[in-house]
Formats: C-alpha cells, structure tokens, sequence
C-alpha cells in the first residue's frame, strides 16, 4: 500500500537532506520523491511516496509525525486518501523498426502520448499520465527494445472540486454539490447509504 | 534615542559598546515560581501547550505590557528591576540639584534628515561590531555566562573576542581537555540547570570529537548550543586544511542545525538556535561558523532578543486544546482498579515534578521511574518503586505486568525498558502524555495520547480534578487503590534490593572482609544525601540507580546512549553550575580511563568534585554478559592489564587521593573523602565477580528476572531455583 505525502518546506540547502536523511535512518521505504519550488516565494513543494509495509506500523501516519518536528518544515500533509489529481511524466527511448513504429503510432492515438524524437531506428515517447495509465503503458510496451526510460516522479494536488474519480466509479449515484468543503463530501459518502 | 548616544559615546571614545549588558558576577534575578496561581480562572482559549516559565522562552519575560508600561525602546533591554533603578536615579539627581539651578528641558529637537550627504556619513561608526561580537552579544543577551571549549585555528576569531569579553566579567570559558569533555561537560551543566549548555570546537579534529558527546545529548533530549569553527567562506567544499564537512556529519544526531555564511545573520541564528534548542522537545543545536565570518564587520548591529523570534517561531509550539483527551482519561482513571505512573525524563525536563506529587498524593498512586526521570518524585516516600526496565527493582517490574492502566508521562517506551514489546504491560490500558507528538504510539499502541508540554497538562489533570463532577471521586477511588498498594508495598518488602540475599544489615559480612559495590553506593546516600550524583555507564551505573535516593536534576546520567566516560566532564559542568555543591562522581575503572583526562581541567579550576572510582579490574557489564549468554567466554573484557595506579595519577594531576579495600573501612574513608572543597579522588577496590541483579534478560517480558545466579522469577510472581531446574532436566533425559 503506497501513502502519498505533501510537505511544505522552507527553502535552504539543507531541507531536502534533513528530509531524505530522515527516511533513511527510520528505515522507510520511499518510491518517489520530488521537489520543487512552488507559489509561495521561498518555499518549496515536496511529494513523496512510501510504500507501507505489512507490519502493522502505519508508515505514512508516523512519517508525517516525524517530518512535522523538523524546523524547516512549514506544513506536512498524509493526502492519500483525499480527492486527487495525481500525474507523472515519463520519457521512453525505444529501438523500433518499421513495423513496430506503426504499432507504436496507433498506441499513441489510445495512450495519447506524444512522439518527440523521431530517427531511422528510434523514438522518444512522452507520456503525462495518472499512475495506473503509466502501469497500462508499461506493460505494452514491454515487447518492445527499451534502451532507456525517465520518470519524473509522481506529483499530486487536492481537487478543489471535491470529487474523487474513484468514488465516482463506485458510487455512480453521487452527486456534485459545488460551493461546499471537499471534506463534507467525503463524510456524506459514509453517512448516506449508496 | 539610544543610537544617537550610541554614536555620541562612539566619536567620544572608540572602544568597544557593550550596550547595557549586566555582569555575571552581579545577583542573577531571582526567578520564582507563580505558585499561586489561579487556577480555576485561566481560560481555555489563553492557554499554551508550551512552557510559559522564563527560563524555557522568552515570551513572557518580555510580554511585558500586562505588568507594566515600557520605558525604553521595544526590545525590551532592561528587566524591570533595571528599569525602576534608572528611574530612582533620575529621581535622586533631580532632588540633588544642589545649584538650585532650574534646569531647562532642551525644547529645540533636531530636524532629521533621511538623506544624508554621502561624505557625511562616517564609515567607522558605521561598521564598528564584528561577527564574533554579536555571537558574543547574542550569548549574554541570552543569559549565558559559561562557556566550555577548546581552541583551534579555524575559532581563533571568536577566541579572540572572547578575551575582551572574559577581561569585562561578561562571560567565563572554561578551558577542557578533549573535546568530547566539552559537550559533556555543557550537556552536565544543562542536566542540572536547566538552561542551554554551550560549547565550543574548532573544525575538523576538534569538531569529530563533538559527535559523541552530541549523540548523548540528543538521544536524551537535553537542550545544547555547539558552536564550531569552519574554514573560510572561500574554502568551503575545497578539502582545506582541517575542513570536515560537520553539517553534513551530525544531521541525524542534531535537533537543527545552521551554517552562517554572512555575519549580519549571526545574532538571529543564534538567538533562533537557543529558543529552538530549549523549547518543544529540548535537543541539540549546531552551529557552524566559517573563519571569516567572526572577522566581518557588521553595519550597523543590532541586537537580537527571543522576542523576536517567537515571533517568527512562536507557532509551532502551540498545541491543539487536549481538553477532550483529559477528560476521557481521567474517565479511564476512575474506571480502573490498578493504576500505576511510568515517569520519565520530560517531567523534570519540563519542571512538573511539584504538579506531578500533587497528582501523585491525591489517588494515592504507585509510581515507577526511568534512569532520566529518576528524582522526579520522592524516592523515599512509600509509593515510590523505584527504578523499570531491565535492572529494575522486582516490585515495579511485577506491578508493570499486572496494572490495568498505565500512564506514560514523559517517556518513550525504551526497549531497556519494555523488555519484549508485546507483554510489556499486556492487561493495562495505556494513556502516553508527552510534547513530541511522533512519540506517541512509536514503540506501543496507546489507548489515549495527549500532547503538549507535561507542566500545563498536569495543571490541567488538577484543575479538572479540583471540580465537582469529579472531586467526589476521590474518596472512593482512595479506597479501590489501596487494595492495590497493598500488593505493590508486599512486593516492595518481599524482593527488597540487597547485595547478599538475607543479609539486612547494612555492612554484610563477607569472606576475607572483601568491599562490595552496593555497600560503597548505599554509604555514599547515607553521608551526602543531597548531593548531585554523575555515574558513568556500566554496573556502577545500575547499582547507583538501585540504591540511590536523589532529589530532581540531581542525578546526571547517560541513559539514551550509554557513553561511557559521560561522569567525570558532566561532573565539571555540574560543579560549575553549583559551585557551592556537593557532587560525586561515581565511575567505574574502565568508563574513568575513557576521560581521564580531565582531571587536568579540575585540579586546575579546583572543582569540588569528589570522584569515586568503582574499582573491579573488569569491564563490568561486559564481563556480566559474557557470563550469562556467551558461556563465560571472557574476550577483552579484562582490565587489570595495562591499568595505571590512581593514587599515583591523581598526584601526578595535584589531586588528593583514598584508596580502601576492606568493608569495615569503608564508613571512615568515604566520610574522610566527602568533605572538603577540594577534589578527591577514591578507588575502592571491590569483589570481582559481582553481577547486578534484579535482570531482566533481552526480549523477555519484565516479569520474568533473575535475583541472583540461581533464582529467577516466574510471570506467576513465583521464585524458581534455576540450577535445580537444569539438573532436574538433565536427569529426565538421561533416563
């Protein structure tokens, strides 16, 4: 089980190490971490994504306690189980020939990603996807000769519409009230029976 | 106004400003305690979870508008005091005009230019403090007026500083001989004052050596200042001479750290450093100063306050209304049958021992302690059990498995302590109160966790107490606990702590008159009973937990860490804390040649330490486990090879020496050794093959202790033989 965490940082040299020192030495296990400034003047925006182990420790609960005691951290947030948009970013140098560009040129109308870099035996691909298309993809291409692959890391945002496509799939009969908190939403979704 | 004096004093007299600085040598104030407050009037939305007391933040030394009207600038320069002398001598020289000259106010004010012409402007009153000036302003201006360190190249600036600074009486250094003395030295004077100890290192060698002493500090969360030198700005990341990359090594061991890159930053970093070490969960806090940084002149300084930073920092220590969790525990309290108290370190570190006994003395509750919180509560009075975990007393051990409610306060659920996790206090519901918030439920699932700061939360548990919902609780509850006291207190007399099981007397009789450890320790409480006990870490390290009695902050030990050589510096810092004080250093042979050399820095500042040297040829611990799980396979826990004479080494440093083997002797050269100012120095050569029992063995539950070699304990609460056990077995599998 993955736990998405955002953390709000004041910006010095240090933050991301006092960070990443932290995961270490608490022996958790990170998948993704990405850092960058964002609309604040001298702050910056860190995601990270921890796998949570099947000990019966709460990973994500007890790192953002831990995050939340470091000086230069301003906010800390365990936003896994909020409405979000989550993306990614992936550049993929493949080795194709003429039969399989044509297969990958019809991928791109289904995927619908970008073809960046074309040569006589190779294409770049860029895909901005949600994790679970970046699953799909992966998988497909998988026969393919992959000479090399970049992820961005994972980022992610609370809709301010307060709607989770999740929930949307699960209960179909949910409606969107607008002008409310997101979190009312939320409770509704266990007090009214779907 | 001021700055115009300021400059009018500078064209006068260029030398140095030390603005309105108040000596050490003069009365410090005399902070007291708000005993009366009223308590039932403090609102909910006023209160803080932080420590509100001066000596822990500045907010309301300073807030000083709901006692009175400012009279200088807004900074705050002067305590009231101060402020109410100043205007008893305007006062006194008005009515000592003796001219009876009626002296006019000067009406014609000066028109202020914002603009001034730019060869006006006098560069030298400009640029007059350095770097090193405003890390010295900052210190005092906090309140610190001792400092403990070491000299190198790259801190020579800011030595050379302090030498103006020492030769006004501002400030004391203290000059150690490693650096590893030094922030223990700092770390002792903080265990028993309560204020921020400071050290200072040079780079490189200078500052490794501080690691340890760091470590200690932080695993046991005492509030520290480190201060160390660095290579220039433009050597920085060049492998310079002595560059070591410190910033990089202590991250994980520190509470926060800064480097200073510019000299007008310094005074802020600094005040920030002192008001983060101190508040939340005290820790330690680097600072790394580059060796042009001191040098760098200024403009225009201004002096930095923790009002400021309060400020800035002040929100972070506030704590959400816990008002509910109370509540539901003080339900969960009038519920429960068997309660028991698990203190820790935060009760003496946040000052909650007075709310503590009061919480205390009115259920009428068994308490245990930690190795840190040991002193928060009095040792001699009935309720207490004394020491948990894994050299704990049998009593607190047995009422830590049976209790069905067990509150945490100030702790964090160790394993020396808990033993094997999962039966630590398996019937008992746990309610944890402490300031970090991460540790809660870190180690044990807790049913209700409080945070915030222990003093306002136990005043809280009080106040609540005081009302008439649950004040007629007290009564009833007295009478469902006693049953239960009862049980601890037979415990308490069935497994008392004892050198030879049996033997009540306080001198045991041995073969061939041989000393024993617990004996010297016992006798050490008898004569000084109030005096501040440093141990370092080992078998003397438990068997002074055991049978110590001491008062709170009066009993410095490395818990967290376990440093060996932690007594005899954290004993310097101590002595230079309370000079007027008794403190003993209780140490053991091996844990004594770790820092020995610092009896150079207490025969040099004739230090009133008297240091007792435990004497059994043995890394003692060591050789005790060897024992018990390696089969006696004694490697390199030996000693007796290669020690020196003590005697000898404490003449070689001009200190007096003791030296006694024999049990009947030991009355007579401890009392010989305890009095007097002077330091002295006593080795008691003891039995060899001494083990420290009540042991809890690792992963085991705490009810589950061996007494002695033969005996153990059963979770039952029954005494089993465990060598006729193993000859039974034997015999069962032979036929």
């Amino acid at each position: 089980m993955e736990r998405t965490i955002s953390v709000l940082v004041e910006k010095d040299p240090g933050g991301l190490v006092r960070i990443i020192s932290l995961l270490t030495r608490r022996r958790f296990h990170i998948k993704s971490i990405t850092l960058s400034p964002c609309e604040r003047k001298g702050y910056e925006r860190i995601i990270i994504v921890v796998i949570n182990q099947s000990d019966g420790v709460d990973a994500g609960k007890q790192l953002t306690k831990q995050i939340r005691k470091l000086i230069n951290v301003v906010n800390v947030q365990d936003i896994t189980y909020l409405p979000l948009i989550e993306r990614e970013l992936v550049l993929i140098k493949l080795k194709v020939n003429l039969i399989e560009r044509t297969e990958i040129l019809n991928l791109a109308q289904i995927f619908r990603f970008k073809i960046t870099d074309v040569t006589d035996s190779t294409l770049i691909l860029e895909v901005t996807a949600d994790p679970g298309k970046i699953a799909a993809l992966e998988k497909v291409l998988e026969k393919y000769n992959i000479l090399q692959l970049v992820r961005t890391g994972r980022i992610a945002l609370i809709r301010e519409s307060r709607v989770s496509t999740s929930s949307l799939k699960e209960y179909p009969e949910f409606e969107v009230l607008t002008g409310q908190n997101y979190l009312n939403n939320i409770e509704d979704l266990f007090k009214k029976d779907y | 106004m001021k700055r115009k004096k300021m400059t009018k004093i500078n064209k006068t007299k260029r030398s140095k400003q030390f603005f309105n600085l108040v000596t050490y040598s003069e009365k410090k104030p005399n902070i007291e305690r708000e005993e009366n407050e009223k308590k039932e009037k403090i609102k909910h939305e006023d209160i803080y979870y932080f420590s509100k007391s001066s000596y822990r933040n500045t907010y309301k030394k300073y807030s000083s508008d709901k006692f009175f009207k400012r009279r200088t600038s807004k900074r705050g320069e002067l305590d009231r005091e101060e402020r109410l002398k100043i205007a008893l001598q305007k006062a006194q020289k008005e009515f000592t005009n003796k001219d009876h000259k009626v002296t006019k106010k000067e009406h014609t004010k000066k028109k202020t230019t914002f603009f001034k012409n730019i060869n006006e402007i006098n560069q030298e009153t400009l640029y007059l403090q350095t770097g090193a000036f405003a890390l010295f302003d900052t210190l005092i201006r906090s309140g610190i007026h001792s400092v403990f360190g070491y000299p190198g190249g790259a801190i020579l600036p800011i030595y050379d500083e302090l030498f103006f600074w020492e030769e006004k009486k501002f400030i004391k250094h203290y000059l150690v001989r490693h650096e590893q003395a030094a922030t223990h030295a700092a770390d002792g004077f903080s265990r028993s004052s309560g204020q921020v100890g400071v050290c200072f290192a040079t780079s490189g060698p200078g500052a490794t050596n501080l690691v340890t002493g760091i470590a200690t500090a932080s695993l046991d969360s005492i509030p520290m200042i480190v201060i160390t030198g660095q290579v220039g700005t433009q050597f920085l990341g060049t492998d310079a001479f002595q560059e070591i990359d410190i910033y990089g090594i202590t991250l994980s061991l520190v509470k926060h750290s800064y480097v200073v890159l510019e000299s007008r930053f310094l005074s802020q970093i600094l005040a920030e450093a002192i008001y983060v070490a101190q508040n939340g969960r005290p820790g330690p806090v680097l600072i790394d100063i580059p060796k042009n940084v001191g040098l760098e002149k200024i403009k225009r300084f201004t002096p930095c306050y923790g009002t400021t930073v309060h400020k800035v920092l002040g929100w972070r220590y506030k704590v959400k209304n816990q008002l509910d969790n109370i509540r539901m525990a003080l339900h969960r309290l009038s519920v429960s049958s068997k309660p028991l108290l698990y203190i820790g370190g935060g009760v003496i570190s946040s000052k909650a021992t007075r709310e503590l006994s009061e919480l205390i003395y009115r259920y009428k509750i068994p308490v245990t302690t930690t190795l840190t919180g040991k002193g928060a509560f009095d040792e001699d009075n009935r309720l207490c059990l004394g020491m948990l975990g894994m050299h704990g007393t049998v009593a607190a051990n047995f009422s830590i498995s049976n209790c069905d409610l067990l509150i945490a306060i100030g702790a964090r659920f160790d394993d020396r302590v808990t033993g094997k996790l999962q039966d630590f206090a398996c019937k008992a519901f746990i309610i944890h109160i402490d300031v970090d918030e991460a540790e809660i439920g870190k180690n044990k699932n807790v049913g209700i966790g409080i945070v915030g700061d222990i003093k306002k939360i136990l005043q809280k548990f009080l106040v609540l107490m005081e009302r008439p919902e649950h004040k007629w609780l007290e009564k009833p509850l007295r009478e469902e606990f006693q049953n239960w006291y009862e049980q601890t207190a037979e415990w308490k007399h069935d497994f008392p702590l004892l050198a030879v099981p049996g033997d009540y007397s306080p001198l045991p009789q041995t073969i061939d008159d041989v000393l024993l450890p617990q004996t010297v320790i016992k006798t050490i409480t008898e004569i000084k009973p109030y005096a501040i006990i440093t141990t370092d870490v080992g078998q003397h390290q438990m068997w002074a937990a055991q049978y110590t009695k001491c008062k709170r902050r009066k009993w410095l030990s490395s818990a967290g860490l376990g440093t060996m050589g932690f007594g005899l510096p954290a004993a310097i810092g101590a002595a230079i804390a309370y000079p007027k004080e008794d403190i003993i250093c209780i140490t053991g042979d091996s844990s004594f040649q770790m820092n020995l050399q610092e009896l150079g820095t207490i025969s040099k500042y004739n230090l009133r330490i008297k240091i007792i040297i435990i004497n059994n040829h043995w890394q003692g611990m060591v050789r005790q486990w060897q024992e018990t799980f390696y089969e006696s396979r004694y490697s390199h826990s030996n000693m007796s090879e290669g020690a020196p004479k003590f005697d000898i080494l404490a003449k070689a440093y001009g200190i007096r020496s003791l030296y006694t083997e024999r049990q009947s002797e030991i009355w007579r050269t401890l009392r010989d050794a305890l009095e007097g100012l002077d330091p002295v120095l006593l080795e008691c050569n003891v039995l060899e093959d001494e083990n420290c029992y009540p042991m809890v063995e690792p992963s085991k539950s705490n009810s589950e202790m061996s007494l002695s070699r033969e005996l153990s304990t059963t979770p039952e609460g029954l005494v089993i033989n465990k060598e006729k056990e193993r000859v039974e077995l034997s015999l069962e599998e032979d036929k």
